[in-house]
């Protein structure tokens, strides 16, 4: 016999299907079709979808720090560049303000310098000439007193007496000032 | 006397002598029922096909049953096959359809990746899709989805005459297309689908059957000094062909599954 033969007329033949075995099939499938895939699969379903928004979202969020730090860095930088302005401006004043105030104190100074010199020369000058109007009253009375002794009482004339003094105080204080004016000269 | 006749004499069979090797025949896939006294609908293909299904759960229950955004032990290998079964079996052929049908093609694919894969797990060792029943209750279930998805999408006069008439093909030659295509889609890719799966696990654990036999035979049953090397060709060629026969089992899990989703896919979108 042929093997095909063989088989078909075999009591079991291998492609008839046995019945209670269709009825196992079809129950093994139900239930795996109800668990596995109307169960299990919707959940896996579920949680891939939500990986795929998690991710997304994700690098949303990410991409929004981002640009959130960079503009923060930017407002930070023009912040910087604005103090550092402002710094060079408020140093630039205090240069212009400390040199302004220098130039006024030289200037008081000097000023003052003048003043106490002035004062100082004027000082002198009122010394000198208080000392050379006493100087002249004691001179005169020493000379008559010394021309008297010398010449006797012959003098006694006090209107002449001082006519004689005055006159030659003045001729002296002539020379004097011409000697002096020859000696600063 | 002719050639054939002298090589069949030559050959030991059964009849002329018992305790000779007979080579293993479709007799391998009778099974009676799993102890005596046991109902007639309990063997051991029922049995495994009812196991097939709670391994499965067990599998996908601890895989999916409390999904977490961050994927731990077996939901990483779940999620692995989810993606197999949705970027290679479903994506190529319904697009962007494929999310509503996962459900289906998940379920068959992994069914009948297991219960082939029982075709060489230890001790088991049986393929019940080798049995034609179960591969034909998938293929049946296909094929009422398909008829039932194409009169839905495409009208009733529509699906049959997308399916027969297709456009770009001269008028005379549809007295011979139409019903090439009628015949072809509704009787030949339904029974097609179902006998590949099963003629498949058929032949191959009747390979096995064959092999592992010879070994047996020749090593261990009838030990002879010319019998060993034939016995021990015949092992590495089992051990050989068990792993062949697990890329098939895979392979064939694949196609059905595949086919599944274009036999849908061309109901929901006319294919020409």
């Amino acid at each position: 016999m042929p093997l095909t033969a063989t088989i078909l007329a075999a009591e079991n033949n291998p492609i008839l299907p046995h019945t209670y075995e269709l009825v196992v099939g079809v129950f093994s499938f139900l239930v795996v079709f109800l668990v596995v895939g109307k169960m299990l699969v919707p959940r896996i379903q579920k949680t891939l979808e939500e990986r795929t928004e998690a991710i997304e979202g994700g690098i949303k969020r990410a991409e929004e720090a981002q640009a959130e730090a960079q503009r923060a860095l930017e407002e930070y930088r023009a912040k910087l560049a604005e103090a550092r302005q402002e710094a060079a401006r408020i140093r630039e004043e205090a240069k212009a303000e400390g040199a302004q105030i220098k130039a006024e104190l030289r200037e008081e100074a000097q000023a003052e310098a003048r003043r106490i010199i002035e004062a100082a020369q004027a000082q002198i000058e009122a010394d000198r000439q208080a000392a050379f109007t006493q100087l002249r009253a004691e001179i005169g009375r020493l000379s008559v007193e010394l021309a008297g002794r010398i010449v006797g009482e012959s003098l006694e004339d006090e209107a002449r007496q001082r006519r004689i003094i005055d006159r030659f105080l003045e001729e002296l204080e002539s020379t004097t000032t011409t000697d002096a004016r020859a000696v600063r000269g | 006397m002719n050639t054939p006749t002298l090589l069949l004499a030559a050959l030991p069979t059964q009849a002329e002598d018992p305790e000779g090797f007979h080579a293993p025949g479709p007799e391998i896939f009778d099974l009676p029922p799993l102890w005596e006294g046991a109902p007639t609908w309990l063997t051991k293909p029922t049995l495994l096909a009812a196991l097939s299904a709670v391994i499965l759960i067990a599998l996908f229950w601890g895989a999916f049953a409390n999904p977490k955004l961050v994927p731990r032990g077996l939901q990483n290998l779940g999620e692995i096959g989810y993606m197999f079964v949705r970027e290679q079996i479903g994506r190529p052929f319904l697009g962007k359809d494929t999310d509503r049908f996962m459900p289906l093609l998940v379920s068959i694919f992994f069914l009948v990746l297991v219960w082939n894969l029982m075709g060489v797990f230890p001790v088991i060792q049986f393929p019940v899709a080798s049995h034609i029943a179960f591969p034909i209750v998938l293929a049946a279930a296909v094929y009422l989805l398909r008829i039932y998805l194409g009169i839905k999408h495409q009208g009733p006069i529509g699906y049959f005459k997308n399916m027969m008439f297709p456009p770009g093909v001269p008028k005379p030659v549809y007295i011979l297309l139409a019903p090439i295509e009628f015949l072809s889609n509704l009787v030949l890719a339904p029974a097609t689908h179902a006998l590949r799966l099963f003629a498949n696990m058929f032949a191959g654990h009747m390979l096995l059957a064959f092999f592992s036999m010879v070994g047996f035979y020749f090593i261990f049953q009838n030990f002879s000094v010319l019998g060993f090397p034939v016995g021990v060709l015949g092992t590495l060629v089992t051990i050989a062909m068990t792993a062949l026969e697990m890329f098939i089992q895979f392979l064939q899990a694949y196609l059905f599954a595949m086919l599944a989703a274009m036999y849908i896919g061309g109901s929901l979108h006319a294919e020409h």
